[in-house]
């Protein structure tokens, strides 16, 4: 029995129900506009265009997910940062979870001079113009380490997985060390292995971030079929310009324009899908990895 | 006597390295020369900001101008509206963002069924999983003059064509979106707090206000201090992405800010230097703010910064 619902005076049960509303209030903010649009995508265009979103299963169809499907552009715009994604999580994390282990150790010759190198890339840096002759420099505009190299290294990321690792007791190195074990071999051998939590996360965020993000690929990738999805959507959400051939086969210009307003809603459900039925296995991670790198930031 | 110390400290540290060389070449190196590549190599490259920058000379060998992309910049008319553009957009960001997931997570602390509390979560979390495309495509959709809000409020106002409506939508879509997700931090502190106190409190009579006053603010206190310090010195380096994903020709009076511009300046008109400049001078402000937050907190906090 937890005391702390115990015995409540009347006073207590008005503030908490106010904020049991106020936090109600702000869930369903949340899912309101969501449960909106997986119910628009639904809609047949002209009834969405004239009514808004209506219950009446006779005014539902399947067009807006044929078409998007059937779209080239979204699906190799799928592949694309699906690859980019999982190339930028393995590569970005490794390097991460490298970089933290010898900060991790207290004794380490270097060790504020390599900690001050990565936290001073944390608050100043050579800015856009700089970073982009840099990169055209090294030949690598409109191929996929453009994208991948720059932002590989996470120093906010080195951070938590260096106080993960200081968080287990160091017996375990000792007792690896009288068995002879190299630093690489107690590293894959001992110590990832109980750092789940923490990968699980860093994996997840980088592939998150990745698969968010477009600026880079906006600036880097100059061939359309190397686009990831985002910019895909970005032509059909904010540019208003879905791809000519998801819209060839209408004839007036004003039945296009319904059936546009209607792909945006089952573009957005497609694309934003995958994540959404991903993240809640992730969950059970979020407080123990995130929490022990946080403590003392 | 000291030089030996010294001697003898060095070679102990070399010794280390000797010793221990896994650490440096096998897990450090990688790192170490994709932060001096990628992020030390561009430093070097604002060098342009000082030059006037021609690609067939090259950064080194183009022509130095001193101060003359700076001293254009802040003679601008553009100058003070885009730099108060940005300052406005984050301050007020971080003012009306910064207690949501603070206020979210003592509101989750207190809900008494496990599973009630984790399924809000779920729910919490959600929006911190959509992209910012989509994102921002949800708002065109819902703000449109023909959109949801609009057949709400009986009305056909096209608010993304409205300069004053801007950073209105800014921050609210990134409360909806961030605020849940920046409280698992504060949720995760509270739960490891001591319950023991919370128990003592009410034992000594302590309401429901007292008891987060008293006990679950001060278990968050530090993780507060650091979110903001960080987010202060952040003030500057406003997200690009969204902010250019949410500008129309309307509301550019409103929308433009710093990073924006260098964009536009750069990659877009492809004057190099300049761009380069006004990057510099928002990176020289952020460092500038950081400095000042951190010991304004330092000051308050007995002496507790980052």
């Amino acid at each position: 029995m937890n005391i702390k619902f115990l015995k409540m005076s009347r006073k207590d049960k008005i503030i908490l129900g106010f904020g049991y509303m106020l936090l109600g209030l702000f869930v369903l903010t949340i899912i309101y506009p969501l449960i909106f649009v997986v119910i628009a995508s639904f809609m047949n265009p002209n009834v969405l265009n004239s009514h808004g979103i209506s219950f009446n299963i006779k005014d539902w169809s399947l067009d807006g997910y044929r078409r998007v499907v059937e779209n080239k552009m979204i699906g190799t715009g799928f592949l694309n940062s699906f690859l980019y994604s999982i190339t930028f999580s393995i590569l970005s994390v490794g390097v991460t979870l490298f970089a933290a282990y010898p900060l991790s150790k207290k004794d380490l010759v270097g060790r504020k001079f390599f900690n001050t190198f990565f936290v001073i890339t944390m608050f100043f840096g050579g800015g856009l113009m700089p970073t982009y002759l840099l990169i055209n420099k090294l030949h690598m505009i409109n191929t996929i380490w453009a994208i991948i190299l720059p932002n590989a290294v996470n120093v906010w990321n080195i951070i938590l997985a260096r106080t993960y690792y200081q968080s287990i007791p160091t017996e375990l190195r000792e007792a690896s060390a009288v068995d002879g074990a190299s630093e690489v071999l107690h590293f894959f051998r001992i110590l990832m292995p109980v750092c789940k939590p923490i990968i699980a996360v860093l994996v997840l965020w980088q592939f998150v971030g990745m698969w968010n993000s477009y600026f880079d690929a906006m600036i880097y990738l100059e061939d359309s079929w190397r686009q990831p999805l985002q910019l895909v959507l970005r032509s059909i959400l904010i540019q208003n310009t879905p791809d000519p051939g998801m819209i060839a086969d209408i004839q007036s210009a004003a039945e296009m324009s319904k059936l546009a307003e209607l792909l945006k809603y089952s573009t957005i459900v497609v694309s934003s899908l995958p994540l959404l039925v991903m993240y809640p296995f992730f969950q059970k991670y979020f407080d123990s990895g995130i929490m022990v790198g946080s403590i003392k930031g | 006597m000291e030089k030996t110390t010294n001697k003898r400290n060095e070679n102990t540290g070399l010794n280390y390295i000797k010793k221990n060389w896994q650490l440096y070449v096998v897990f450090m190196l990688p790192a170490f020369l994709l932060t001096f590549v990628f992020k030390y190599l561009p430093m070097g490259g604002i060098l342009m900001a000082f030059k006037d920058y021609n690609p067939r000379l090259g950064i080194l060998g183009s022509e130095w101008v001193g101060i003359k992309h700076f001293s254009r910049f802040i003679s601008s008319p553009d100058f003070v509206n885009y730099l108060l553009n940005t300052l406005k957009l984050s301050v007020y960001g971080l003012l009306w963002g910064f207690p949501v997931p603070i206020i979210l997570a003592l509101l989750l602390n207190r809900i008494r069924s496990k599973n009630i509390k984790k399924n809000i979560q779920l729910v919490l979390y959600a929006p911190n999983f959509i992209s910012v495309i989509v994102l921002c495509g949800m708002v065109f959709i819902f703000l449109s003059p023909i959109g949801p809000i609009n057949k709400v409020l009986g009305t056909n106002i096209n608010f993304m064509t409205m300069p004053e409506a801007f950073r209105s939508i800014y921050i609210a879509s990134g409360i909806w979106q961030g605020a849940g997700w920046a409280s698992i931090i504060y949720t995760a502190a509270l739960s490891n707090a001591s319950q023991e106190l919370t128990e003592a409190a009410i034992i000594d009579g302590a309401d429901v206000l007292r008891q987060i006053w008293h006990v679950d603010i001060p278990a968050i206190k530090s993780i507060i201090v650091i979110q903001f310090i960080l987010q202060a010195g952040n003030i500057m380096s406003l997200g690009f992405e969204k902010a250019y994903a949410l500008q129309t020709p309307m509301n550019i009076s409103s929308s433009e800010i710093l990073p924006t511009y260098v964009y536009k300046l750069g990659l877009q008109m492809g004057d190099y230097s300049f761009s380069t400049a006004v990057g510099l001078f928002n990176s020289i402000i952020n460092v500038i703010l950081l400095l000042v937050v951190n010991g304004i907190v330092k000051q308050l906090n007995e002496g507790e910064g980052l």
